[in-house]
């Protein structure tokens, strides 16, 4: 077999750590790979890069042996040796980092060592993988605290812990899923040092990710997968045009949403002095006030944590506010149910869409049914008309291009930028006067982003109006007519988006404006 | 006072140790993330099975031995519904109860109100006769009962399986990374749990009463599940949670014939109080942990997607 690209430190004639081969893999009837195909090389850092959804997991997944490939071939370190499980493929050197950590969250950090370290056949107490770990870890310059129970630490103190265990059950080869997607900028930098130096001195790391510019400059190669296969074999990342890379990740490129022209309306939304406070009993909203009109994208930039989920919640009617006026078109909604707002044209699309817009476990159709149901939409007072439901779930699934399912699938099944494709398609329907959406597109790839955003432009052109929420200033500067920052549970005067600048919105989300 | 003190203290043993067994049993499965609810049915076969074997003239140590081994039989009808086949964990539960009490009913019936020899007392043994009134009036089932709960507190907070098995119970993903068979740890944790309800069902009938009469787990069996709840899943808590609920059940009918006018319902009540009280504090009680097995009663299977 010829492979035109040899690692930059590859031993020569070394099998490769990893190699697999036309592997298929289907969940329910959605085919998640379709003969994709990987391969490793000792020595070198390689980007494995796609969209949500396009199976960079599930092949590495496959690889660990925690799916079963439906077809296809998984060879490690040149060992055509079957994978019955997880605990296989660790002792065959492939340690996966998965984007949930796999740590018991009540127990210590050693405990999880030893726990790991007699799965694999060795006898070390807790006490010894305490000083295993504070060995490692100063070889490799950082610190841990073995005893800190693991819910105590932080997102990155977990993954470093997750790194060393994986390490200290001798992974020659390691697989990250998305490990830069929690931490903050300097963390991921001394992560992918930490990656690169692990590959100079001879083991193999794959960076599954969606943000290529990110770690491109850390990987030796790079290989790009779209919709299940396998679309760039391992090409060299020194000379590759990271837009071309882009392309081949997104296929064809839904176009940006067009610029919102600032044509406000008629007023719509009158918010004066409203006050909320959070469980523990401090103050989460503070005299807030503002104005909204038809047409009017109002976009609220700022850092987490100075209201923004409590000013959503407050909004839809799942908190108390602690005074104020919230008046829509007229109507008091201050003390309304959810379901009177919801009468009254508001539509909100929380941050987490299952917490509490859409239910994991029940299908499309009934997710898309479930706020049209009271008014009777899909039937009477007493039965819902399924086939209504199932015809309108089948338009909407096709009008706003949502993959990976139909009417029956469980909602729980859908990728992220496809479940909240499918909420907008809900909440940007007929009678939707004021759409609240927080962070709409966080988490979500370009093409996920730009439909989303598309979705929300379109009901906007229609007379809508948006609130929107989001600590993505990319967002808020492309969507806004207006802008303000939320600060301490209180907002900025608002300025027109044509006079916003990232100096001044800067300026103001630190609150010394 | 004293006298009434010595009494109480006398038949404490009785109430509490039928508890205590089968709450480590309870631990140990839902440590392992198996919601247990069988208690009640498991105690129900193994108190009728050590009946049968007495009867049978086997000795009461067999019976003890076979009401034990009842229990786990019950318990494999249990584990093969929620671990192999995933069944549901509460309503298997459920179902397991219901059908430990049809098996008594069914297989029992010729049998109630016979009196047997159970487990002598120590006064009764020829070394014990010197032992005073207090320790003399209890079986061997004491001392084994307690080194049982050091054995399984000893098991699960400093053994390697007892690591392995709490690891599943908190989060089974991590459990088979780490390579521990999830579904052979929860079998074992669920067996164990059923050896357990049936040696507390086989000391009702053997050790304590010598005699079976259909329905004398009388409810024990739902006490234990709120008991291991009162002791947020740690073995010697169970102990202390024992003692309260098993010895307010014993001084209800001291106080009776003293003649005090005290209503038995509430008595029989408080274990439900105090477990609810438990909950409510340490649901309300910020940084205030239940210590519930994080992945207690859900069941896992590596393929799904997640």
């Amino acid at each position: 077999m010829h492979f035109p690209h040899p690692g930059p430190q590859e031993a020569p004639g070394r099998a490769p750590a990893l190699l697999l081969r036309g592997i298929d893999k289907s969940f329910d009837g959605h085919r998640a790979l379709d003969g994709a195909g990987f391969r490793l090389d000792w020595g070198e850092v390689h980007a494995l890069v796609g969209e949500n959804g396009a199976g960079k997991s599930t092949i590495m997944n496959v690889a660990t042996a925690v799916y079963a490939a439906d077809a296809g071939e998984v060879i490690v370190d040149g060992r055509d040796v079957p994978l019955r499980g997880p605990a296989d493929a660790m002792a065959a050197g492939l340690g996966m980092v998965h984007q949930h950590f796999r740590l018991v969250g009540s127990f210590t950090v050693a405990e999880n060592v030893a726990l790991s370290l007699r799965g694999a056949g060795q006898k070390v107490s807790v006490a010894e993988a305490a000083r295993l770990l504070a060995a490692r870890a100063a070889e490799l310059g950082f610190r841990i605290d073995p005893a800190a129970r693991v819910d105590e630490l932080s997102i990155a103190e977990r993954q470093r812990a997750e790194i060393l265990k994986v390490l200290l059950l001798g992974a020659g080869t390691l697989i990250l899923d998305e490990p830069t997607a929690v931490l903050t900028a300097d963390e991921a930098q001394a992560l992918l040092t930490l990656v690169r130096q692990l590959a100079r001195r001879g083991r193999a790391v794959v960076l599954i990710t969606h943000k290529l510019r990110e770690v491109a400059a850390y990987s030796d190669r790079i290989t790009v997968m779209r919709q299940g296969r396998t679309v760039l074999d391992a090409a060299p990342a020194e000379g590759l045009a990271m837009d071309e890379v882009a392309r081949l990740a997104v296929g064809e490129m839904p176009a940006a949403a067009p610029r919102i022209a600032a044509r406000p309306g008629v007023p719509l939304l009158s918010i004066e002095g409203l006050s909320a406070h959070r469980g523990d009993g401090s103050r989460a909203l503070d005299g807030l006030a503002l104005e909204l009109a038809e047409g009017e994208v109002l976009g609220i930039a700022g850092v987490g944590g100075n209201g923004q989920p409590e000013l959503v919640d407050v909004l839809s009617g799942l908190r108390r506010p602690g005074g104020g006026t919230i008046r829509l078109g007229g109507a008091d909604l201050l003390t309304a149910s959810p379901a009177a707002r919801r009468d009254a044209g508001l539509r909100v699309v929380p941050a987490d869409r299952f917490d509490s817009a859409m239910a994991p476990g029940l299908s499309l159709a009934e997710n898309l049914a479930l706020t049209g149901v009271a008014s009777g939409r899909f039937g009477g007072r007493w039965l819902v008309d399924r086939r209504k439901m199932r015809r309108e779930a089948e338009r909407l699934i096709a009008d706003h291009e949502v993959r990976g399912g139909g009417p029956a699938t469980p909602a729980s099944l859908l990728s992220g930028g496809n479940a909240q494709k499918l909420l907008l398609a809900r909440e940007v329907s007929d009678g939707a006067r004021l759409l609240v959406a927080h962070s709409p597109s966080r988490g979500l790839d370009l093409r996920a982003t730009r439909a989303v955003h598309g979705a929300i432009a379109e009901g906007v052109a229609r007379g809508m109006a948006c609130l929107l929420i989001s600590e993505d200033l990319e967002e808020i500067m492309s969507l806004s007519t207006r802008v303000c920052v939320i600060n301490n549970g209180r907002l900025s005067a608002p300025m027109p988006a044509s006079e916003v600048t990232p100096e001044r919105l800067g300026a103001l989300l630190v609150g010394h404006a | 006072m004293t006298d009434f003190f010595l009494a109480w203290l006398t038949v404490l043993p009785g109430y509490v140790l039928p508890l205590l067994l089968a709450s480590l049993g309870v631990v140990l499965s839902e440590r392992a993330g198996v919601l247990n609810l069988c208690p009640e049915g498991f105690m129900a076969v193994g108190a009728m099975t050590g009946a049968l074997i007495c009867l049978a003239g086997q000795g009461p140590w067999l019976g003890v031995l076979g009401g034990t081994a009842a229990g786990l039989g019950l318990s494999a009808v249990f584990g093969l519904a929620v671990v192999v086949f995933r069944v549901e964990q509460t309503l298997a539960g459920l179902a397991t109860v219901a059908l430990g009490l049809g098996i008594t009913g069914v297989l029992g019936r010729s049998h109630v109100q016979k009196p047997f020899d159970g487990v002598p007392r120590l006064s009764e043994t020829s070394w014990g006769a010197e032992l005073p009134r207090v320790l003399g009036q209890q079986t061997l089932m004491l001392p084994l009962a307690l080194l049982l709960l050091l054995l399984v507190a000893w098991f699960l907070t400093r053994s390697a399986a007892g690591l392995r098995l709490r690891a599943v119970g908190e989060d089974p993903g991590a459990a088979d990374v780490a390579g521990v068979d999830v579904q052979i740890v929860q079998l074992g944790a669920v067996l164990t749990s059923g050896a357990f309800g049936g040696l507390a069902g086989a000391y009702l009938s053997v050790a304590s009463a010598h005699v079976w009469v259909e329905g004398m787990v009388a409810g024990r069996g739902w006490v234990v599940i709120a008991l291991v709840i009162f002791a947020r899943w740690r073995p010697l808590r169970c102990l202390a949670a024992a003692l309260l609920f098993g010895g307010t059940e014993a001084l209800m009918p001291r106080l009776q014939a003293l003649g005090v006018d005290f209503p038995v319902y509430l008595g029989a009540m408080l274990p439900y109080v105090l477990t609810l009280a438990v909950l409510a504090l340490t649901s309300t009680r910020r940084g205030a942990r239940s210590g519930a097995p994080a992945a207690l009663g859900l069941s896992y299977l590596r393929q799904d997607k997640h």
